[in-house]
């Protein structure tokens, strides 16, 4: 079997990726438009604002496989200042959609953590829908690496 | 700079050949570069200090006589600021659910003789206290060093009249990581002067030192060479043992000391020797006796 | 795999109005169905999709899970408390298997 040189790239990039988890079977990826996409609907077509949501992520991600990412919207949870959910999004992904997480009065914060997987270096985004409608945004790069000996 | 050591090394990409032969080529003058390059960046351990549980691990130890470092320094210590901290909570880490499920192993029977291994054993956490951090051992009846896994396929096998365990299966790795638990914190030390543990010592240490495989590497290559340096993205540690079984996040799962030898073993492109052994039980010896003063941090968290 | 365990950490008491944190974690490979095999079939996907928190009976936090979410999904939250009682944690897998944990609160 003959590989030309765009192949080879191609299939020992797949091959490094591989062990990121399992999240990329082929180079396909989440367009930037799909996830862009999410982020309309979620947001019921409104612009999202900046500022009262926090998107935690590391700089550097050791490992693909296993991201831990927190978010946090500075609310009381109380009366008309309420999140409703928080939706997380990443834009490299196979799949943009990661998690939506669903607040209530009785969650105290608006706060959430958990570990997530990407399958390469891309934006981490978390878009915050409030009680009133308003929809606020936040975004972090994260890079993932690739090891020099996975075993 | 990668490619000009690649030809100086005698390396011929132009030999033709088959096309495999050409993968080959381009995978050795990665791995070759990528080890220059390992050359180029130093990074540091870091000086935090590990505590689980209120309990303060070693994660430094005084070097041991004829030692090729200052100090031991525990994979840990390499690590991202996320992974440590993972593992530090011992309630996020994945590797406890591993201990959970080794303990209802402890206490199901199993085997003809309808016993489990809380039948002779009792509370692991009095009796496999600081076991595992002495292991491997000599065995007088097989007369070669046994490990953990070993140890529990022999107690299976003549106590219980149960199968051996298929290596890496999920029960042996969660087995294991449950009676290594019970020795979390405590320094590993193994006694070489049982039997002839001296004499495996001495053929772990060859191999530890022998390069194998396609891309030539020897465990030294990495983890004395170019210890602390960047493998890529990757921060070379020591490479101990003391956190074995792990919960590795590139596998999202536990990964025993065979399976992660051998896998680096395959990396470097030779013929990965079988699961215990004679080769691997040799150098479990060694390599176990390198990391001598670590606390054992077993489930450790690594990337 | 095994049966999928969970385990949940939250105090064991509490003054009415606080905001207690909640840790909880579950054994579960998260296939994403992005994998393949030795023989290049796609492993089907099968996931956790689902993850709920009540108190009393009543919602507390939600998670709807994607393949995206590590393996041995954790989670992080915060609850309010007012009353003791007891919390309820479910885990619905794609296979519809749902996976419970339980723990009471001493709220004073």
């Amino acid at each position: 079997m003959t590989f030309n040189r765009r192949q080879l790239f191609l299939l020992s990039a797949g091959v490094a990726l591989a062990g990121a988890g399992g999240l990329t079977a082929a180079p396909a990826r989440a367009e930037a438009s799909a996830t862009d996409k999410r982020i309309s609907d979620f947001a019921g077509g409104k612009e999202p604002g900046t500022g009262k949501i926090t998107l935690a992520a590391p700089e550097i991600a050791e490992n693909g496989n296993t991201v831990p990412i927190s978010v946090k919207v500075d609310s009381k949870m109380d009366g008309d200042d309420m999140v409703d959910s928080v939706m997380i999004v990443a834009d490299g992904n196979p799949n943009p959609e990661v998690a939506t997480f669903h607040f209530t009065a009785m969650s105290g914060a608006a706060e959430a953590t958990t570990r997530m997987r990407l399958a390469k270096t891309q934006n981490v985004i978390a878009v915050a829908k409030m009680a009133d409608g308003s929809v606020y945004m936040d975004k972090k790069e994260v890079k993932v690496t690739i090891g020099g000996c996975g075993g | 700079m990668g490619r000009r050591r690649f030809f100086a090394s005698g390396a011929d990409a132009s030999s033709g050949g088959t096309n495999v032969n050409k993968k080959l080529l381009l995978l050795a003058a990665a791995a070759v570069s990528t080890i220059g390059l390992a050359r180029l960046v130093q990074a540091e351990p870091t000086t935090d200090t590990l505590e689980i549980d209120g309990k303060q691990m070693i994660t430094r130890a005084p070097a041991p006589e004829g030692y090729p470092f200052k100090e031991v320094l525990s994979g840990w210590l390499f690590r991202e600021a996320e992974t440590r901290a993972t593992e530090a909570d011992s309630f996020s880490n994945p590797g406890m659910l591993a201990v959970e499920r080794g303990e209802e192993i402890w206490n199901t029977v199993e085997g003809t003789m309808g016993k489990s291994c809380a039948s002779c054993h009792n509370d692991a956490s009095e009796t496999m206290k600081d076991v595992g951090a002495h292991y491997p051992k000599w065995d007088a009846d097989a007369k070669r060093p046994i490990n953990v896994e070993l140890q529990i396929d022999k107690c299976r096998t003549e106590n219980m009249g149960a199968e051996a365990y298929k290596f890496d299966s999920d029960d042996q790795k969660a087995l294991t990581t449950y009676i290594k638990y019970q020795s979390l914190g405590t320094p590993v030390k193994i006694d070489l002067s049982q039997g002839d543990m001296q004499s495996w010592w001495d053929k772990g240490k060859t191999e530890y030192y022998t390069r194998t495989g396609q891309l030539n590497l020897s465990c030294a290559s990495c983890h004395e060479v170019n210890m602390d340096k960047m493998i890529r993205a990757d921060h070379l540690s020591q490479g101990q043992v003391n956190g074995f079984p792990t919960y590795r996040f590139n596998t999202g799962g536990m990964v025993s000391l065979h399976n992660r030898i051998r896998g680096c073993i395959r990396d470097t492109r030779a013929e990965m020797p079988k699961a215990f052994s004679d080769e691997l039980m040799a150098l479990e010896v060694y390599v176990t006796w390198r990391g001598t003063g670590l606390s054992v941090e077993t489930p450790s968290v690594r990337q | 795999m095994a049966t999928p365990k969970p385990r949940v950490k939250l105090p064991k008491k509490a003054k009415a109005g606080e905001t207690i944190v909640i840790k909880t974690l579950i054994s579960h490979e998260m296939e994403s169905g992005q994998r393949k095999d030795k023989e290049g079939k796609v492993i089907p996907r099968e996931i956790i999709n689902k993850f709920t928190c009540e108190f009393n009976g009543k919602p507390v936090f939600a998670c709807d899970m994607e393949p995206a979410i590590s393996a041995n999904p954790y989670f992080e939250f915060n609850a309010k408390v007012s009353e003791s009682g007891k919390f309820k944690f479910t885990w619905v897998d794609d296979n519809g298997s749902v996976y419970t944990d339980e723990a009471a609160i001493e709220v004073s």
